[in-house]
């Protein structure tokens, strides 16, 4: 919905600015038109366009720099088809599918400069690989051994946030530190070694209505944090439509706040891959904050534990698969650049071999010791935590014929 | 060797903490220009700059939010929370993340954030100022809290709170601001997870923490001249509770009184009692009693003398002990 498009404001004096039924009904079903405002620079039907506003920042996407992203996204993609069958064999606990976001999320992440600093909400496993996070990394969370397993600190990717917005925040502080130490507005001047940095932060359609996603806006205005905040709009909050988090399109709220917002078509990654650079640079350069609206679709369920088939129509999703973000760029590297069978054969290999090699290294996950859970509670040693790891211990030592699996109790000269 | 009331110790022991890391903000509400509702910071933007002391946009989520957001990056915040009662926009960063973030990184993020909060009633206020909302942090896996109750303490745990590398939920008794003290800059402090016996007695045991420390003193002194003679414990730490000192104690008065402003129910002062009966079973001459606020909300102020523990609540719980 575009402003035109939107109800004037309503008017006491005048029923007919009230919203009719139809368009209350409308607004419960999902969209598939993101408006006049969308950012696009590849259409679904594989047509490379331009928009003035953004060609600078993608004048470089040749067909060696589509194929890299058409490959990623193809990665991704079958890594979280495993993940969800993994799930469903019983190895998760439960998986967070990406599926439909690809484009979205390649296109942020390919964005980013190794100095620039991640913090994601759950289901950035796309993002995630394009920091160097291996997708068996992300295994951890989703089968119970771990909360997450790489250095976030090293990869400049923060852990999965999982309560909804509290990233918001957490993005905009260490944005902030990043501007408090002079990280930010160096242009050519920045030192050797230590350019100019951003933070983006990813949340979702729903998030929008979380008071911290709001704080999150203020605080970074604020300061003038270089953090862009870039939200996937993927229609659905579990079972909750876009209708009921907002009457206004969320790119347009970033005018409320004072910095700007684009709405960018979620499913084209040139675009945002273009937008997003725009984004960062705009930070880096001491222009954030900014709003990125990456207009997008869920084309699965929540996680393995929703149903959507109680809430939302299937033909929305039917519609949707006319824009799936990988499909678009297969057609264009055919199409305008002559790629052949052979390529999409090689990625569609690799993409299996991948799958392969996350099914293997889940299945041969070691249990985590037993008294893990002690671990790391403090920087410095709690005497109540380590008393209870000892009791916790002796507790299972008691049981001579049954060796605790894992935490050396029980084996000779060890506990 | 100064006298000093305990906001200006804890001014001088922010200003020392700053002066000795560069990466120590301080952020919070109303806390530059104006040095804090309290004055607690006062002086402290003018000399280190709006980039370390930082009068924050008016949000309690975003204080602490944002905190964690720099403690990633490598800073140390120390946020002021304007009163006891308006934490709790705020506790879902606190429980969510700053609790949390260096166990969920398995230790590669750690998450030196100390959160500053005036607690405690008798002061005449408004609803929602006089709260003691400790028990819901101590409660938490991941959080340290400390309550200070004089000048010296406040001078030296607010330092130690900020070179500690795990976040601290500092509370700060604030009908006691205004009292004066002796402080020592060049003494060793004792360190900051230690409870501490301020009084040495044979009768009673009384263990209290923050603005009741005092209360229990000047008890003490009035039970001495009805010939009883108690021991008051300051206990200082929170979380993790250091008994050790009670439990010494218990073990030779036989007899425990544990007090504090907060309503009794899944406190702190449960957690003491329930700790005493299994560690000191045998040494009990009687159960362990507890004086504390009532499990009602804070009460208009016009009733929160009959709502705080008193010396004279205080009494006469030690003396039911006695007479068990």
């Amino acid at each position: 919905m575009s402003v035109s498009d939107r109800p004037q404001a309503w008017n006491p004096a005048d029923p007919r600015s009230r919203p009719n039924r139809e368009q209350v009904l409308a607004g419960l079903r999902g969209t598939d038109a993101g408006g006049p405002e969308l950012v696009q620079l590849l259409t679904p039907e594989g047509e490379r366009v331009s928009d003035p506003r953004f060609d600078a920042y993608a004048d470089d996407v040749d067909v060696e720099a589509l194929t890299s992203l058409y490959r990623d996204m193809v990665l991704v993609r079958r890594a979280d088809r495993e993940g969800n069958a993994l799930q469903r064999q019983g190895q998760l606990g439960i998986w967070v599918p990406l599926l439909g976001q690809e484009a979205a999320q390649i296109g942020a992440g390919r964005a980013l400069l190794p100095t620039d600093m991640v913090f994601p909400s759950y289901r950035e496993h796309g993002v995630a690989w394009c920091r160097g996070i291996d997708p068996t990394d992300l295994l951890g969370i989703f089968r119970g051994t771990d909360h997450g397993s790489w250095d976030p600190l090293e990869k400049r990717f923060h852990l999965y946030t999982i309560v909804i917005g509290n990233q918001c925040l957490n993005a905009t502080g260490y944005a902030m530190g990043q501007r408090f130490e002079g990280r930010v507005g160096n242009g050519d001047g920045a030192p050797e070694g230590s350019p100019d940095e951003a933070t983006m932060c990813f949340f979702g359609d729903g998030a929008t209505s979380q008071g911290d996603v709001h704080e999150g806006f203020v605080w970074a205005a604020a300061y003038d944090a270089p953090v862009v905040f870039y939200c996937q709009n993927n229609q659905w909050a579990i079972s909750v439509p876009l209708s009921r988090q907002t009457r206004v399109p969320l790119h347009e709220r970033a005018r409320g706040y004072g910095f700007p917002g684009v709405r960018v078509d979620g499913n084209d990654v040139i675009a945002c891959l273009a937008v997003s650079r725009w984004a960062l640079e705009e930070c880096r350069s001491g222009n954030g904050p900014v709003l990125i609206e990456a207009f997008t679709y869920r084309m699965d369920a929540h996680t393995t534990s929703d149903d959507p088939s109680r809430y939302r129509l299937a033909d929305e999703l039917e519609l949707w698969k006319l824009k799936d973000p990988i499909e678009r760029v297969r057609v264009n590297l055919v199409r305008e650049h002559g790629v052949g069978q052979e390529f999409f054969d090689g990625v569609a290999a690799e993409a299996d071999e991948l799958a392969a090699r996350l099914r293997e290294f889940c299945l041969a996950m070691p249990e985590p010791a037993p008294d893990r859970m002690f671990s790391e509670v403090y920087a410095e040693p709690s005497p109540l935590v380590e008393a209870q790891r000892e009791e916790f211990l002796a507790y299972h030592a008691s049981f001579a014929d049954e060796p605790l699996a894992g935490s050396g109790v029980g084996a000779e000269g060890e506990v | 060797m100064a006298v000093l009331t305990m906001a200006k110790a804890l001014n001088d022991g922010l200003r020392k903490a700053m002066e000795a890391d560069p990466r120590v903000l301080v952020m919070g509400e109303d806390v530059g220009k104006l040095g804090g509702v309290f004055r607690i910071t006062d002086g402290l933007q003018k000399d280190f700059g709006e980039q370390r002391v930082l009068d924050t946009p008016l949000s309690e989520s975003g204080i602490i939010g944002t905190a964690v957001g720099l403690a990633i990056r490598g800073f140390r915040p120390v946020c002021e929370i304007q009163f006891d009662g308006f934490v709790f926009p705020g506790y879902d960063q606190i429980v969510s993340q700053l609790a949390k973030v260096h166990f969920r990184s398995q230790g590669k993020v750690p998450m030196p954030v100390v959160v500053r909060i005036p607690f405690g009633g008798g002061i005449g206020a408004v609803e929602h100022h006089s709260e003691s909302p400790e028990s819901l942090f101590a409660h938490v896996a991941g959080l340290k809290v400390v309550a200070c109750s004089n000048p010296s303490d406040a001078y030296w745990m607010i330092q130690q709170a900020i070179a500690t590398d795990d976040p601290v939920i500092f509370f700060e008794p604030k009908r006691r601001y205004w009292e004066k003290a002796e402080v020592e800059p060049d003494a060793t402090p004792p360190p900051l997870l230690r409870s501490r016996v301020l009084r040495e007695g044979t009768d009673v045991t009384v263990a209290t923490y923050g603005p009741l420390v005092r209360t229990c003193l000047d008890a003490s002194v009035a039970a001495a001249a009805d010939g009883t003679s108690l021991e008051v414990i300051d206990l200082r730490a929170l979380s993790p509770l250091d008994l050790a000192p009670v439990y010494d104690s218990v073990r030779r008065t036989g007899r425990l009184v544990v007090v504090s402003e907060a309503p009794s129910e899944s406190s702190v002062t449960a957690e003491v009692a329930a700790r005493v009966q299994q560690d000191c079973f045998h040494s009990l001459e009687a159960p362990v009693l507890r004086v504390t606020g009532f499990d009602t909300p804070y009460p208009p102020s016009k009733c929160e003398d009959d709502y705080l523990p008193d010396l004279d609540r205080v009494l006469d719980a030690v003396d039911r002990s006695k007479a068990w």
